[in-house]
């Protein structure tokens, strides 16, 4: 019995350190292929262990790509406030939505479901946003347009404030003079904070990790976000192998060479690895608590 | 003087209620007003398949081209092409992801030890925390022509290098490899979540009786997670007009060449209105995503909520 249940474990824990092989090694392509030499790179092609260790790419990133610098700039700075706003507004709107006391609290509730239900899509959307708002090549483009909040997130923290605040809590705060936004701050606010975490991870990923409105509202180069800087290079690479840039002002020397775009890769997910680990319980709550319903 | 002690009672109660409604509803202002920029006005703005669009007028300017739009649309192979694309797709993913979600999670569930399982799980949700551009470089790291891994390894064993961004017949597979790669740790967590709260009581039991392990899955496990899966697969049905634009449109970076065998509804709206310049078709194909994506939500929700009316979104 318990040799069998050994070998039982001994084969799952072998299928999962594959699975987990396979989830993480295409990362140390990426890796390995910013660390090796450029001229071995172009012989050798990509591989999983440089062959011939160098950090010329990162160096050159250091040194010299102002614009690299300015792109992570851009994409901490929308991130920060895009976060920040985004976790206030789906809390300031979740709360009332779980209040017996608002007035039409069906309307809200479907007001909010129905987003989740139907959207005008991305033409009607881009149209709005540039010739109503004329949002193009401006900080807002980066940070207003579908990220800022959204039905799921409402809901989701709506039924935690539902199941895990007592309403009891909240008379006893009103009974002692305090107004709503006492109450909203100082009783529900401390009791949140998981949920709030939560939330506020998977609104900073989606800023972190957001190219399509770059893609959609931004033509201006100072403007461009480290997903943005990437995108451009695959459309670039893409323009030359294609022929149509014989004749015209593109040339592989405005390229960035294959090591360094990798290492642009690289460092534009590094910092997402590093806070990972650490917030990965509130990541897997929020996939728990939105994956059925997500 | 019981009424008019009753009376200012009365009154400071209303007061208080009203202060209260009011305090509420103010808290909700900036996100009533977000969603109705970001969600409502584009709906009305769908108004615009049925326009012959000039941006000098607008689109509530523009003059009204009725179903000329979407007649332009079913003239062209193209689209054909994307809504057949966009549901196989889905159909692929729907079957693979659930099947391949389902056994991770039952495996994780059978795991012993606490540190092992969870940086199993750790790990498996990295790829679900990148960017699809990332992923496209990384792609490109196994897939390019001269350089690219998989090439290497094929050349290394005596075969031919494999031109894969300029031969579509590759790319169903691919694309569907890279889908259940970047989403298979998430997908997983989620049924593991269900299969965890299964009463284990009934798991002894059955061993006490003598089931082995593929009986205990079948009998216990699998009727246990019946709704969780009715309701995923449902919801994922809702969505089949949808597709993830950044695996369909930076994965295969953007070769013209593989566009028969990658551009999905998403794309071919981003592209028509942005590379085509071609408004009218564009958003007669986003119209009709928004329509036949609202009533299979709604038809997945009618039936998620006979199996299971907490499943349901409303």
């Amino acid at each position: 019995m318990t040799a069998k249940h050994r070998i039982g474990q001994g084969i799952l824990n072998f299928i999962f350190v594959l699975l987990c092989v396979a989830a993480v090694a295409p990362f140390l392509l990426l890796l390995s292929s910013s660390l090796t030499e450029e001229a071995t790179l172009l012989r050798e092609g990509y591989n999983f262990f440089p062959s011939k260790f160098s950090l010329e790419s990162y160096a050159y990133l250091m040194g010299s790509a102002s614009k690299i610098t300015k792109g992570y700039g851009i994409t901490v700075f929308v991130t920060l406030v895009g976060t920040v706003c985004g976790m206030l507004m789906t809390f300031l709107f979740a709360y009332p939505l779980s209040r017996r006391e608002l007035p039409h609290r069906t309307f809200f509730s479907f007001f909010v479901f129905f987003t989740m239900l139907f959207n005008g899509g991305l033409v009607p959307t881009y149209m709005m946003w540039t010739q109503t708002f004329h949002i193009r090549n401006t900080l807002w483009a980066l940070i207003i347009p579908g990220l800022l909040m959204n039905g799921f997130n409402i809901i989701m923290m709506r039924s935690f404030f539902n199941s895990s605040i007592p309403n009891e809590l909240i008379e006893a705060a009103r009974i002692d003079g305090a107004g709503e936004y006492r109450v909203l701050f100082q009783v529900v606010l401390p009791l949140s904070k998981p949920m709030i975490a939560t939330i506020g991870l998977m609104i900073g990923l989606r800023y972190w990790n957001d190219w399509t409105n770059s893609l959609y509202y931004i033509t201006d180069e100072n403007l461009y976000s480290i997903q943005a800087i990437l995108n451009t290079i695959i459309s670039n690479v893409q323009f030359l192998s294609s022929g149509q840039a014989i004749g015209s002002a593109y040339s592989a020397a405005n390229l960035p060479s294959v090591g360094i775009r990798m290492a642009i890769a690289v460092i534009g997910i590094i910092p997402i690895l590093c806070i990972y680990p650490f917030f990965q319980k509130y990541f897997v709550k929020g996939i728990v608590v939105g994956g059925v319903k997500g | 003087m019981a009424k008019t002690a009753a009376k200012p009672s009365k009154k400071k109660g209303m007061k208080g209620t009203s202060r209260t409604s009011l305090a509420l509803v103010s808290m909700m202002i900036p996100g009533i007003i977000y969603l109705i920029i970001n969600n409502y006005i584009p709906m009305a703005g769908l108004v615009v398949a049925f326009k012959q669009f000039d941006y000098a007028k607008g689109i509530w300017g523009s003059g009204w081209a009725g179903f000329g739009n979407f007649t332009y649309l079913f003239k062209t192979r193209d689209a054909f092409n994307i809504v057949r694309n966009t549901l196989l797709y889905n159909i692929v993913f729907i079957i693979l992801g659930n099947i391949v979600a389902i056994t991770v999670a039952i495996m994780l569930n059978f795991l012993k030890g606490q540190t092992n399982k969870k940086v199993y799980q750790t790990l498996i949700l990295i790829p679900y925390l990148i960017s699809m551009v990332v992923v496209s470089y990384i792609v490109y790291g196994f897939l390019s022509m001269d350089s690219g891994f998989v090439n290497k390894m094929i050349m290394a064993f005596g075969g031919t290098a494999i031109s894969w961004y300029t031969q579509a017949k590759y790319w169903p597979v691919i694309l569907t490899i890279v889908h259940l790669w970047s989403g298979f740790g998430y997908s997983s967590i989620v049924y593991y979540a269900t299969v965890i709260g299964i009463d284990s009581s009934l798991y002894e039991a059955a061993s006490i009786d003598g089931a082995n392990v593929w009986k205990q899955i079948w009998h216990i496990t699998l009727p246990g997670l019946r709704i969780t899966i009715i309701t995923l697969v449902l919801m994922a049905m809702g969505r089949m007009f949808y597709s993830d634009f950044g695996l369909f449109y930076q994965v295969p970076m953007r070769s013209g060449l593989l566009s028969s065998a990658t551009d999905t509804i998403d794309v071919f709206v981003y592209k028509a209105l942005t590379q085509l310049n071609d408004v009218g078709r564009s958003s007669a194909a986003g119209l009709l995503q928004s329509v036949l994506g609202f009533i299979m939500v709604l038809s997945a929700n009618l039936i998620v909520s006979k199996v299971d009316s907490d499943s349901a979104l409303f």
